[in-house]
């Protein structure tokens, strides 16, 4: 990604490196430490790993980029965790202000060997606003996870946000949007995919406390071996969130006999009487026989076809990151995973 | 010279038997239409052959060019020449067509680099939308789409055998006529040998049957020239349904309870 407009490099939480480049930095985007206390959005159910976070961070990084500001190229931020029997608290906020518009990659990288990492990201899209957010979590296979991922859209505003989790032991992510901005819209996709003895847990909220707001969540994973994905997710419409439009869905693919999923959506109405639409949809098996047998008989081969199917499921969402920059590599570690687990199949 | 020989062809689901013995030679250039009522075990007799899973086989063989079919999976059964045509194409998200047959060629020995350029030919002479060719498979395409693109599969395949599972339902006349004039073709133009599955005759206006057969509670009861379908299209298959083509069983009694356990 030569066209970046900003490098930003967190270690354990702590800025090491915020570059800037040129364009965006005459239009005014800048990174840096909060100088004060700032928390745009809270995570919706504190708990103690949440106090936890709180207590421990290190030091809030902040991405703001001015209001009617069009950023070109994408900022590319690497929060990296030194492993090692270290705890990290990472805390990201992307505030974007009114009308502009900016992409951002956020790539979660460890060191070799355990840790404890416990990052909140926070992403704002001011009234009119138009945000892509791309994190992809690639921790190393000893580290444990359990992060918040933070979303609202202003009024009328466009956020878009892609989680990929590849990475990680126990891996669990909250991701919550905040609908409370009137006619603002959120696109969520989530992709995971465990091998061994991963546990990729999701935990999802689209909370619609305003009126005409939009949210769609699609979450697709894959498990293999021994490895276990959890789903839980609540769509919640609040009195006054007048024709609210939103829908989550979870598939889950299973590709071996000791992996499984637990996949449970949920809808909380308060406000029944105005909804335009709201649903869910969940299904979780192995990959379908009359896919397989569909390829078969044009003379692809049972392997292969799995292999396309699998590749195909995913594919429907990094297909639709916005960087095509990004579609290779994410590919290519979709891939990777997908080449051992037939390996061992 | 390619032939499919079908003999004394037994196979069911969940311990029913729905095959109960066919026997069936199609050769290169002939078409045969196997046709019958619903129920009679047509779709069986398309999905055993092709070896989709999920259904018995208690007896026979099916062999192309002296190759034995049964027991091999249905990708083994495609190299070795066969091709099926879906009454229903399965829509597979996120797989398109281009990837499967290059797939499916690289596997079969055969170059795909030449895969693209020989499906817009296809695509071409029976009119498929090009802008299909690159969507995921038979994914949001109507009816006729979809049979559309099971003979531009064909076309590009190359089988030596091909059967077609209804391929007449759920398409428009322009859809059929097309359908039908590729797969008539095929038969002149790579000797193509076909198995026609329908319920309907109209799909033999296109596709001149050389034989037919008429399929009834698994067993082909009659074999005829292509007159056997214009007697259909007079008489129906009401001489054919369940009891006709069988005497009744001698010895019933007429008052038993209706409601009995036939197994106890």
């Amino acid at each position: 990604m030569a066209d970046r407009s900003a490098v930003v490099v967190t270690v354990d939480g702590r800025l090491v490196q915020a570059v800037v480049g040129e364009a965006a930095a005459g239009q005014g985007v800048t990174v840096g430490p909060a100088t004060d206390e700032i928390h745009l959005l809270r995570p919706p159910d504190p708990d103690a790993l949440t106090a936890l976070h709180d207590a421990f961070v290190p030091e809030v990084v902040v991405l703001r980029v001015p209001a009617g500001v069009v950023v070109e190229g994408p900022v590319v931020v690497v929060q990296r965790h030194s492993g090692a029997g270290q705890a990290g608290f990472p805390h990201l906020v992307v505030d974007a202000g009114a009308a502009s518009e900016v992409t951002v990659v956020d790539h979660w990288v460890s060191d070799d060997g355990p840790g404890y990492v416990n990052p909140v990201v926070e992403v704002h899209a001011g009234d009119g606003a138009h945000v892509d957010y791309v994190g992809v979590q690639e921790l190393g296979p000893e580290v444990w996870q359990t992060g918040h991922v933070l979303v609202s859209p202003g009024r009328d505003a466009t956020l878009r946000s892609w989680l990929v989790a590849l990475g990680g032991d126990y891996a669990r992510l909250y991701v919550a949007a905040e609908m409370a901005g009137q006619g603002g819209a959120a696109e969520i996709f989530g992709l995971y995919f465990g091998e061994d003895d991963q546990v990729h847990d999701f935990r999802s909220l689209q909370d619609h406390r305003a009126s005409r707001s939009k949210s769609n969540l699609s979450l697709k994973g894959a498990v293999t071996d021994q490895a276990h994905g959890v789903y839980t997710g609540l769509i919640k419409v609040r009195e006054g969130a007048k024709a609210t439009d939103s829908f989550l869905a979870n598939r889950n693919l299973v590709l071996g006999d000791g992996a499984h999923v637990d996949s449970v959506p949920n809808l909380e109405i308060v406000n029944e009487n105005d909804i335009r639409s709201c649903g869910h949809a969940s299904a979780t098996g192995p990959v379908d026989e009359d896919h397989i047998f569909y390829l078969e008989s044009r003379g692809v081969p049972t392997d292969v076809a799995e292999r396309l199917i699998i590749f195909g499921f995913f594919d429907e969402i990094v297909s639709s990151v916005p960087l095509p920059g990004l579609r290779d590599p994410l590919r290519r570690a979709v891939r990777r995973k997908l080449d051992k687990a037939v390996a061992r199949a | 010279m390619s032939e499919l020989v079908i003999s004394g062809l037994r196979a069911g689901v969940s311990g029913q038997e729905i095959l109960q013995g066919i026997d069936l030679t199609v050769r290169s250039g002939e078409v045969h239409a196997v046709m019958g009522p619903n129920g009679s075990g047509k779709s069986t007799l398309s999905h055993v052959v092709m070896g989709r899973p999920g259904y018995e086989v208690s007896a026979g063989s099916v062999s192309l060019d002296g190759t034995e079919l049964l027991g091999l999976p249905a990708w083994k059964r495609a190299h070795a020449g066969l091709f099926l045509a879906m009454q229903y194409p399965t829509e597979v998200p996120g797989v398109s067509l281009f990837e499967t047959l290059e797939e499916a060629a690289l596997a079969a020995g055969r170059d795909p680099a030449e895969v693209v350029a020989r499906a817009r030919v296809e695509a071409g002479r029976i009119g498929f939308d090009e802008r299909f060719l690159t969507r995921p498979l038979n994914v949001d395409l109507s009816g006729g789409e979809r049979k559309r693109n099971e003979a531009l599969q064909l076309g590009v395949l190359e089988p030596k055998i091909a059967i077609l599972d209804e391929i007449d339902s759920g398409l428009d006349v322009d859809a059929l006529r097309a359908v039908s004039r590729r797969v008539e073709a095929a038969t002149t133009e790579t000797g193509l040998g076909v198995l026609a599955i329908t319920h309907y005759t109209r799909l033999l206006l296109e596709l001149r049957p050389d034989v037919v057969h008429v399929l009834s509670r698994g067993r082909i009861v009659r074999t005829g020239g292509p007159e056997l379908a214009d007697e259909l299209e007079k008489t129906g298959y009401a001489p054919y349904a369940d009891g006709a083509a069988e005497p009744a069983k001698a010895g019933a009694d007429p008052f038993a309870d209706p409601f009995a356990d036939p197994l106890a």
